[in-house]
């Protein structure tokens, strides 16, 4: 797979599926913690829907969305000849092996491959769809180790609210919600920062952007 | 047709840009930063030019155009609603019908002039639907929650305001082919009396109608809005087929329905937690914010016309 170029197929297909994610969700970005426009970053965001590296997508600017890429499993997207096209010629993704029996490549050399390729990485901590009535799993390590071999990369967590609704797993047509996706302040790697404290912190930081009870956003 | 469509272009068109020069004079006179309502009625004037020019052109294309533009504000309209209710996984059918189903049918039923039915498709035939196919699906946890807010969505974001479209439908002796002109007399008295209201309540506005409620409706505004509404209606007889104090009546009570729209909207809005229905309209909030005072005074305008007139 190549990186850091988005091929004219790309451009024209995250444009239309932004077009189509707006008209369905009216999405709004909601720059709480950093600017749209900045370094390289991972954009860590929760997960329950197939539609949410589209609606993260979606919100940033067409320079940035073109150096993006979601990471995504590979079991899913490889399994068929429909979802390989999809996955490597109209999106961008970035495939990782989750199933470390079986793999024939380091997810973490997959992604640090395309960061130095200089891609943006949305990435979801989870490592799968969150299908429980709790608001957020426990973060696997993968940001932790991503966060230890590329330092200078920022660490943006995104709350995305409302695409469980519109898209939930299983569903083919979208419901017409309105969703946002709101990013925070970026999280930073302390020296000598242990992991579990480390991915309790990211996490803590994530959940803290998603909408107290009333609805408002804190 | 053409000349008192040009003359009420006109007309807005000098309304707005009077509204522009006076919210200019007093952003240039103002402190800096501009504070928070002058601020909110800059992006409020910039969004009616877009609203004006986004009907204005509707209207061009007819019948037609005026219905696509009220089927596409019913589909803002409900997502926007649908958004703070209570939904679940086996509502999926049903919300995805309510989009992809009732809003293109009562629209096209509008558009082949088919009185008959749209005037029950949603309030029998959806009533009756909508639950059974929310039954099927056999989750029956807040099941009678659930399918109250799917009624009442429907009812407001798509029965009542296609009645704004139905309108051009009306067999009024002596009106034909200026349906949409009445469409206009309505629009305009309606989102003129929220206006009217608004700058009322700002200037003198002390007493407040429903505190617990909305704390920016008062008397004042209320009265004085309604009151100059109406004469505003009056003065746009000549849209109408109706006679200057008929027309003055009849923008009177599309305005106090219009309030009443405004404050459950409002109620509704309160009890969710939400300032806004959503962030569709600069300065005003979504299109349920700008659309609810029409939810309660189309229908209602238009069945007095229709008892009275046809």
């Amino acid at each position: 797979m190549r990186y850091g170029k988005a091929s004219l197929l790309q451009k024209a297909s995250s444009a239309a599926l932004a077009g189509l994610s707006r008209a369905v969700t009216g999405v709004r970005p909601i720059w709480a913690g950093v600017k749209p426009n900045g370094p390289q970053r991972i954009y860590f965001a929760n997960h329950a829907s197939h539609g949410d590296f589209i609606l993260v997508s979606t919100c940033l600017n067409p320079a940035e969305r073109c150096r993006t890429a979601a990471v995504a499993g590979a079991d899913y997207w490889k399994a068929d000849a429909v979802r390989r096209f999809i996955a490597e010629r109209l999106l961008r993704t970035v495939l990782v092996e989750r199933n470390w029996v079986e793999r024939t490549a380091d997810p973490l050399a997959v992604m640090l491959a395309a960061l130095d390729a200089g891609e943006s990485l949305i990435f979801f901590p989870e490592g799968t769809r969150n299908m429980t009535e709790e608001p957020l799993l426990r973060f696997r390590s993968g940001l932790y180790n991503l966060a230890a071999a590329r330092p200078d990369v920022e660490l943006v967590p995104c709350w995305i609210e409302n695409m469980s609704r519109v898209l939930p797993k299983g569903a083919l047509l979208p419901v017409p919600l309105l969703c946002r996706v709101v990013f925070g302040e970026p999280v930073r790697l302390e020296a000598g920062e242990d992991r579990k404290v480390f991915l309790d912190r990211a996490r803590a930081a994530l959940l803290a952007l998603a909408p107290r009870k009333d609805g408002n956003h804190p | 047709m053409s000349d008192d469509t040009t003359r009420l272009f006109l007309g807005l068109v000098a309304v707005l840009t009077t509204a522009s020069l006076v919210a200019g004079v007093l952003s240039w006179r103002s402190t800096r930063p501009l504070p928070a309502t002058l601020d909110n009625l800059n992006a409020r004037i910039k969004a009616w030019w877009i609203m004006v020019a986004g009907i204005s052109a509707a209207f061009l294309f007819g019948p037609g155009g005026v219905i696509l533009l009220f089927a596409f504000v019913s589909f803002a309209a409900l997502r926007e609603y649908v958004t703070l209710t209570n939904t679940r996984n086996a509502d999926r059918w049903t919300l995805l019908g309510m989009f992809l189903i009732v809003i293109p049918v009562q629209y096209y039923l509008i558009w082949i002039d088919w009185y008959g039915l749209y005037s029950i498709f949603v309030p029998v035939y959806c009533f009756l639907a909508m639950p059974a196919l929310t039954a099927l699906r056999g989750d029956t946890s807040r099941f009678l929650e659930r399918v109250s807010e799917q009624q009442w969505g429907i009812m407001l974001s798509v029965y009542c305001i296609s009645h704004v479209p139905a309108l051009v439908t009306l067999p009024i002796p002596g009106n034909e082919g200026r349906g949409l002109l009445l469409i206009a007399f309505l629009i305009a008295t309606v989102q003129g009396s929220d206006v009217l209201q608004y700058i009322f309540g700002k200037l003198f506005g002390r007493h407040k109608v429903a505190p617990n409620i909305s704390p920016s409706k008062t008397w004042e505004g209320l009265i004085g809005g309604i009151a100059s509404a109406s004469l505003l209606g009056a003065g746009l007889y000549w849209l109408t087929p109706f006679s200057p104090l008929e027309a003055g009546v009849l923008a009177g009570l599309a305005c106090i329905m219009g309030f009443f729209g405004g404050l459950v909207a409002s109620a509704i809005k309160r009890d969710r937690g939400v300032k806004d229905w959503g962030h569709m309209i600069e300065g005003h909030g979504g299109m349920l914010d700008r659309a609810d005072s029409l939810v309660f005074a189309a229908p209602v305008f238009f069945h007095i016309v229709r008892y009275a007139w046809t």
